[in-house]
């Protein structure tokens, strides 16, 4: 679709009830924890109370005594020779020689009630020899850092680094020191960001079932069970088509459900119950100690500027820990750091860095919101320092369509300028502000993503049409998919019923991740619907005898092309469906592939706080998030999008982060004191969807799930500096660090 | 430890179960009578995603234990419809788009209504305050305090 074309839609754009909203307003949605099987067991997991510890001796004997208790596994249960992410994924599954963080699990149980299998598995003992930890990545980098396993860099980790580094970057482009040279302003500064989870309200859990063939069935809550099936199988030895796969309503993900925590555990258990089936469900705790969190950060921002505001080069140099394995999204955040800016000059260096915490998840735009926070809120800094406007030094050097991005590739359609502009258009911009109160922007980028998609469109014999997609709905995506689906078929939205379908109904689909379930199932589900009215149009070209290129489809019915093609009534789909059994069979529509033409998505957000002198408590008062959708499919739920991911970035900003005592245990694992932002807490936030149509998109979508995380983080802190006067460069701004800022601001 | 024999009344409908004492009214709604609308987020009080009301107060489930049920009066989420009509807040979750994943919707409904049922014109301020201890983090609350609000209008016209 030409960046200019303007087309007027049937469906796409509206706003229809969501198909699977009776049942999620009803109770009767089925999640992770909702299904139970004839002859089940309850799986419960032992889990390491150490930050770093060699496992001496696990003794059983004991579980194993107790009445009811089925199986117990260790990791003597699993497999070995696994190498590389197959390895690593075996060992987070279940500790092999050392525990690697506080909550890593050790052993698990399965007995025939919840509170039995929580009996055994206090009755196991497992021996440790407790060894020095390291949490922080600042200390984890160091030389003489406690070493989480030897020999666990890969090839981009020049010699001599330090030995917790395990992937080395370093990339970029033009001439930096001439860059610097040419700047009237240099500055340097350093930002630490805290690991945050992902906080999906409803915790991991599966039902899994395996037999001694090696067959087995999991139903379980997840963003992409194409990748549960896989990574299960490497796990545990088996065939990969062998392990059926069917994917619950999922209650939030977030990127944290797109691998396997607990997943395996049920399905090991199971094979040595006699394939009985096992439920395991975690506890909030096991969440926050296990799955999830994304990467610390600790990150250098060195930026050159003029007294225009134009920019000359920019340097970032990033350290972040993702746990125990390697994976902290370093590459992603530095690709995002410079994103939406033109820069002659840019170089990024960052380390992956293994600490004794848990094994980092994708979160919402990973590395992505760290990055805004280092560089957003340097601009803004020079932006003061200069006495300039920081919206039109945005402005100034935005990158547009044609320009090279900071990371290698040249831009195609982009929407940056569009959404800076409609921010600055709207009233929260010029909103007066009163004493103690200030305004923050900042800007946000995401990559998007395409990815491996297979959906098959199948005709009823009524006309109506079921989507089978492999793509779980998180947010709304079956009414996304529903609205594209019937508009190309010209029929009404609620002919189209879209069911999210097991690992054997089509080929692999990546998981809901990378905001691309819209995009990637959406243009799917298209080039299904066009195969199917392809076919459709062959069959009454065939009822009419003549060509079938002389069939077109037009609101829902075959037609002669032209008054040449001959002269027959519009054949419906409800007429063509009716007779398929004697026109040649069932009519589907399929499509698959490696889905490209991805657009990348901008976005733009206000917000004013206010800050209590006394206090250092930081108030939002208005929030504003502006973002390019490329075409909103249902705008409610993109809407939703920018909202949530708003109110992330903003506990991010102002409260949220792990908190570790001294001896490595995670010391807030519950949302008592882990705690997301309440409703009490934020304003109504304000949006607008700037459409800048993706060209690789048959309606123009780009994704729009991630990019609204990742302004918050800077737009506050530079809000919190316009109100005080005072700068955070380290997350969580929370009541106490902001006072002392203040304070030392006055101080000084 | 042997089970104890509890006999309640849920959504109107007298019902028995055996709870293991250690077992919390949550464990018994989903494991023991098959009423899974009503969801574990955290055990510990403080998402409320296993909202239900006791005698017409709101609870935490996963604080009560089953035990505690015996003849007192459970409302859940699956009672919050009259057969095919939908309560009202139902009916502007869906409209409003006040749900993403859907998974703490019935606690944020089940509360919500015994909001309304105290104060049926609540500020937004109120709205916010009362549902403080439901988590939601998905929808950033917007259009969840827009859904609820809308739903109070509706329902004082219908009352008039």
């Amino acid at each position: 679709m030409a960046k200019d074309e303007f087309r007027e839609f049937r469906l796409v754009g509206t706003r229809p009830d969501r198909p699977d909203g009776l049942d999620k307003v009803t109770g009767r949605a089925r999640y992770g924890a909702d299904i139970s099987a004839p002859g089940m067991l309850w799986g419960a997991v032992v889990r390491s109370p150490h930050a770093h510890a060699r496992i001496v001796k696990i003794d059983t004997s004991k579980a194993e005594a107790l009445s009811g208790v089925k199986a117990v596994v260790t990791r003597a249960d699993f497999p070995t020779g696994l190498t590389g992410d197959e390895w690593d994924l075996q060992e987070n599954t279940m500790a092999g020689d050392k525990a690697l963080y506080d909550g890593h699990a050790v052993a698990a149980v399965a007995a025939t009630s919840k509170l039995r299998a929580e009996e055994a598995a206090r009755l196991i003992e497992v021996e440790y020899e407790v060894l020095p930890h390291v949490i922080d990545v600042d200390d984890a980098i160091k030389p003489d850092a406690p070493v989480i396993r030897e020999g666990a860099a890969d090839a981009t980790v020049p010699e001599g680094m330090p030995p917790n580094v395990v992937r080395y970057f370093e990339h970029g482009r033009g001439d930096l020191d001439a860059g610097f040279a040419e700047a009237d302003l240099v500055r340097e500064n350093t930002y630490r960001t805290e690991a945050t989870h992902q906080g999906y309200i409803e915790p991991h859990a599966c039902l899994g079932q395996l037999g001694e063939d090696g067959k087995g069935e999991m139903w379980v809550c997840t963003q992409g069970h194409w990748f549960i099936r896989k990574m299960c199988a490497d796990v545990l030895g088996l065939e990969k088509s062998q392990l059926r796969v069917t994917p619950s309503e999922i209650g939030g993900g977030f990127g944290g459900k797109t691998t396997i925590f607990m997943e395996p555990l049920s399905l090991a258990l199971s094979r040595k119950a006699g394939g009985r089936p096992v439920k395991i469900v975690m506890s909030r705790s096991e969440v926050l100690r296990a799955t999830g969190p994304t990467a610390s950060a600790s990150m250098d921002v060195k930026i050159g500027m003029k007294k225009d505001g134009t920019l000359t080069a920019g340097r970032a140099e990033f350290r972040m820990q993702g746990g125990a394995f390697w994976g902290a999204p370093v590459d992603m955040a530095l690709d995002c750091a410079f994103a939406a800016y033109k820069l002659p000059a840019v170089m990024h260096i960052g380390y992956d860095v293994l600490a004794n915490r848990p094994k980092a998840a994708a979160y919402r735009a990973p590395g992505s919101p760290m990055a805004a926070c280092a560089v957003e809120s340097l601009i803004d800094e020079m932006c003061r320092e200069l006495g300039l406007d920081p919206m039109e030094v945005r402005l100034k050097n935005a990158v547009r369509e044609g320009d090279r991005s900071s990371y290698g590739p040249k831009f195609k359609s982009i929407g940056l300028v569009e959404t800076l502009e409609a921010t600055k258009a709207h009233p929260n911009f010029s909103a007066p502000l009163g004493p103690n109160q200030g305004r923050g922007i900042a800007s946000g980028f995401w990559f998007n993503h395409g990815g491996e998609t297979s959906v098959t469109i199948a005709l009823s014999e009524d006309g109506t049409v079921t989507v089978s997609a492999g793509t779980p709905d998180i947010g709304g995506s079956r009414a996304s998919i529903a609205l594209m689906t019937a508009e190309t078929l010209g029929i009404p939205y609620e002919n189209v019923r879209v069911n999210i379908v097991e690992t054997g109904a089509l080929g692999v689909n990546e998981p809901t991740h990378g905001s691309r379930a819209t995009f990637a199932t959406g243009k799917a589900a298209v080039e299904a619907a066009n195969a199917a009215i392809k076919e459709m149009c062959r069959r009454a070209a065939v009822e009419w005898g003549i060509d079938p290129e002389a069939v077109e489809w037009v609101d829902g019915a075959a037609q002669p092309a032209g008054p040449n093609a001959g002269k027959f009534p519009p054949m419906s789909i409800a007429e063509i469906a009716g007779n398929m059994g004697s026109t040649g069979g069932p009519i589907s529509g399929h499509h698959e592939g490696n889905l490209g033409g991805v657009g990348a998505s901008f976005g733009c957000h206000v917000v004013d706080v206010e800050v209590d002198p006394e206090t250092g408590r930081t108030t939002i008062l208005r929030y504003l998030v502006v973002q390019d959708a490329g075409r909103a499919i249902h705008p409610a739920y993109v809407e939703g999008q920018y909202q949530g991911g708003a109110a992330q970035g903003i506990g991010w900003a102002l409260n949220e982060g792990y908190v570790y005592g001294e001896d490595g245990r995670l010391q807030n694992s519950v949302f008592l004191d882990y705690r997301v932002p309440v409703a009490s807490d934020l304003p109504m936030i304000d949006t607008v969807i700037v459409e800048v149509p993706n060209p690789g998109h048959p309606f123009g979508v780009r994704g729009v799930g991630e990019t609204g995380i990742t302004p918050p983080l800077p737009a506050i802190a530079n809000a919190i500096h316009a109100a005080t006067g005072a700068r955070l460069r380290h997350l969580p701004m929370n009541p106490p660090s902001v006072l002392a800022a203040i304070k030392a601001v006055k101080g000084g | 430890m042997s089970k104890i024999h509890v006999t309640t009344t849920v959504n109107g409908d007298s019902v028995e179960f055996l709870a293991d004492p250690r077992e919390t009214l949550l464990d018994c709604l989903r494991d023991h009578l098959d009423l899974t609308g009503t969801k574990e987020g955290c055990g510990t009080g403080d998402c409320g995603a296993c909202s239900v009301t006791l005698d017409g107060t709101l609870v935490c489930s996963c604080l009560v234990l089953g035990i505690e049920a015996e003849g007192r009066e459970i409302g859940t989420i699956e009672g919050l419809a009259q057969g095919h009509e939908l309560h009202p807040l139902q009916r502007k979750f869906i409209e409003h788009a006040a749900l993403q994943c859907g998974f703490c919707t019935p606690g944020f409904l089940v509360a919500a209504k015994a909001l309304l049922d105290k104060n049926p014109n609540p500020t937004e301020t109120e709205v916010r305050y009362w549902l403080a201890g439901n988590l939601c983090r998905c929808t950033g609350y917007d259009k969840i305090v827009r859904a609820v609000m809308d739903a109070a209008e509706e329902m004082r016209k219908e009352a008039v």
